[in-house]
């Protein structure tokens, strides 16, 4: 074992075990992730991409193995302490707050911020990435088409500067054109220096935007390797890419 | 006489509406109906009492300690009668809730006795009279104290970075935590603010009656519980709505049909509403069985 970060690496995820009660969510799983890169982690439905991501946030007390993040272990912090340490999540589902406008929504964003000004500027940041926000700002977010609350629930992620991203199936129930412009917004917090993990069923997409790639089965990893590597994996092409866009 | 009865149910149901507040903003983030609640509005009245008896303190200052006291107690509480049981099944929290309602009441009947205290002060005795109405220096205090404690707190709650972080801890614990909100601490807070407001209340019923006795939580938890339920449990500007239109309604339903019903008048809007809309007026269409 070594002390510090393995050179490069801003999560490592060691021989994580989740269990509700007597089900078994994640079996043995480990996952790293480089500074910068996006990492798609795709799965079908149950296999436990979701449970994964809620143990990275810390949202999931019953937890074993060990999750590192830029050298430190987080594994039982609180989920609190980890957005302030730079990991902010999107939820499945989005998790906007629905009576909050869109503002307060992004601006809750922030909240492990103390920087005003900075903040503000933000805020006009996430309206240029997001044009939509900007009209909408004063509208309850429940309101809004999905496709908008995902950009919001993006945006609102991207308020508190983090340094990794892990976003759950952000194309879920999205018409393909929306799906284009997140992906395109994805692609682009990436370029400006987020690393990114992408959990989605869609895998066709996931791949084409991410560096790497592990696919995921009843609890563990069955396949990783690039991007490429996974597309023209033969099992990632049959269960995967066949049945998918 | 109208118009009197009206300043009458008013006046009952600021209070109801400030207790009533307590009661929605823990179901508005635990999900569980803190039935101590009532008891803590007796714990706040007695503690009023006391910090006015025992060391002489001006009424205001007795407002100020007690409500402080009294905030620090609701804080407690969640943090030993509830926050162990979070995992729980929902019935647990609520028998956990009993326990402690019955140990405030034991608390107060070995402290202070069974009997009703008297209010140690000379102050809402005075009344003036506008027209044909009546209001009492007592009645003024409790009309102007509760707006402004519910002014204030729907500030604090649509405008202030804490308020809004409340809020959405409400809509979502998770979701507030993926914020980086401590949400824990805004349990407590919901407790504190909710304790406070108890307190004051109990002060104010305490002078209004002239009265503080150990089981005063009872009907008065009761009535703000039927209170928060009409307006919409889980919301706040439901729960200040619920408390008025219950004590109008009470106040008026006891002077023109009997004063008898006037705890029947208050359980039966709860089954009513329970049946026909358990949202409530300002409530959201999901809501869970409690
Ligand atoms: N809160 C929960 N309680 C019990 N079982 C759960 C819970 N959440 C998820 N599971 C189970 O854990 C497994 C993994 O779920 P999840 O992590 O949501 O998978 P995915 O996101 O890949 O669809 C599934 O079998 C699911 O039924
Ligand atoms: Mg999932």
């Amino acid at each position: 074992m070594t002390d510090g970060a393995s050179k490069g690496k801003i999560l490592e995820i060691d021989g994580l075990q989740v269990s509700y009660g007597a089900v078994q969510a994640v079996k043995q799983l480990n996952l790293d992730i480089g500074a910068g890169e996006i990492v798609a982690l795709i799965g079908t439905n149950g296999s436990g991409k979701t449970t994964t991501l809620r143990s990275i946030s810390g949202l999931v007390a019953n937890t074993r193995g060990r999750i590192r993040f830029a050298g430190a272990d987080i594994t039982k912090l609180a989920p609190h302490r980890i957005v302030g340490l730079g990991i902010s999540q999107v939820p499945e589902g989005r998790g906007i707050f629905p009576d909050l406008t869109v503002l307060e929504n992004l601006r809750l964003g922030a909240y492990v911020r103390r920087d005003k000004a900075e903040i503000e500027a933000d805020i006009r940041r996430m309206y240029r990435l997001f044009p939509r926000l900007e009209e909408r700002k004063k509208q309850a977010a429940g309101t809004m088409s999905g496709g908008e609350q995902q950009m919001l629930a993006i945006a609102r992620a991207l308020m508190a500067r983090p340094k990794l991203l892990l976003l759950d199936e952000p194309s879920m129930g999205l018409a393909p054109l929306v799906v284009k412009e997140i992906y395109a917004a994805i692609r682009q917090i990436n370029q400006d220096g987020v690393s990114v993990l992408l959990v989605e069923q869609n895998a066709k997409m996931a791949l084409g935007a991410a560096h790497r790639g592990y696919v995921m089965e009843t609890g563990r990893i069955v396949v990783q390797g690039t991007a490429a590597e996974l597309k023209s994996n033969d099992v990632v092409k049959s269960v995967y890419l066949g049945s998918t866009v | 006489m109208l118009l009197q009865q009206l300043t009458n149910g008013l006046t009952i149901g600021m209070i109801y509406a400030l207790i009533a507040l307590g009661y929605t903003m823990v179901y508005g983030i635990l999900k569980i109906v803190n039935f101590a609640h009532g008891d803590i509005f007796m714990i706040g009245s007695f503690l009023g009492l006391f910090f006015m008896q025992e060391f002489r303190l001006p009424l205001y200052l007795a407002f100020l300690l007690a409500a402080a006291a009294t905030a620090i107690i609701g804080i407690l509480i969640e943090r030993l009668a509830y926050r162990p049981l979070r995992m729980a099944d929902r019935i647990v929290p609520l028998i956990s809730a009993l326990g402690v309602s019955t140990l405030l009441v034991s608390l107060a009947q070995k402290l202070w006795g069974t009997e009703m205290h008297p209010f140690p002060t000379a102050f809402g005795s005075r009344t003036y009279t506008f027209g044909n109405v009546t209001f009492s220096e007592i009645q003024i205090l409790i009309l102007v104290l509760s707006f402004v404690l519910m002014l204030a707190l729907q500030l604090f709650v649509t405008r202030t970075k804490t308020g809004i972080a409340m809020r959405a801890t409400s809509m979502s614990l998770t979701h507030a935590a993926l914020m980086g909100i401590n949400t824990n601490r805004m349990i407590s807070l919901a407790f504190a603010i909710g304790s406070a407001l108890a307190s004051c209340a109990g002060i104010m019923v305490g002078i209004y009656y002239n009265a503080v006795y150990p089981t005063m939580g009872y009907m008065a938890g009761i009535n703000a519980f039927t209170a928060a339920v009409l307006g919409g449990i889980g919301n706040i500007p439901g729960a200040m709505l619920g408390g008025v239109l219950l004590g109008l309604v009470e106040t008026l339903g006891g002077a023109y049909i009997s004063t008898q019903y006037k705890s029947v008048i208050s359980f039966s809007i709860l089954i009513i509403v329970l049946l026909v809309k358990p949202s409530g007026i300002l409530g959201s269409k999901e809501i869970n069985k409690v």
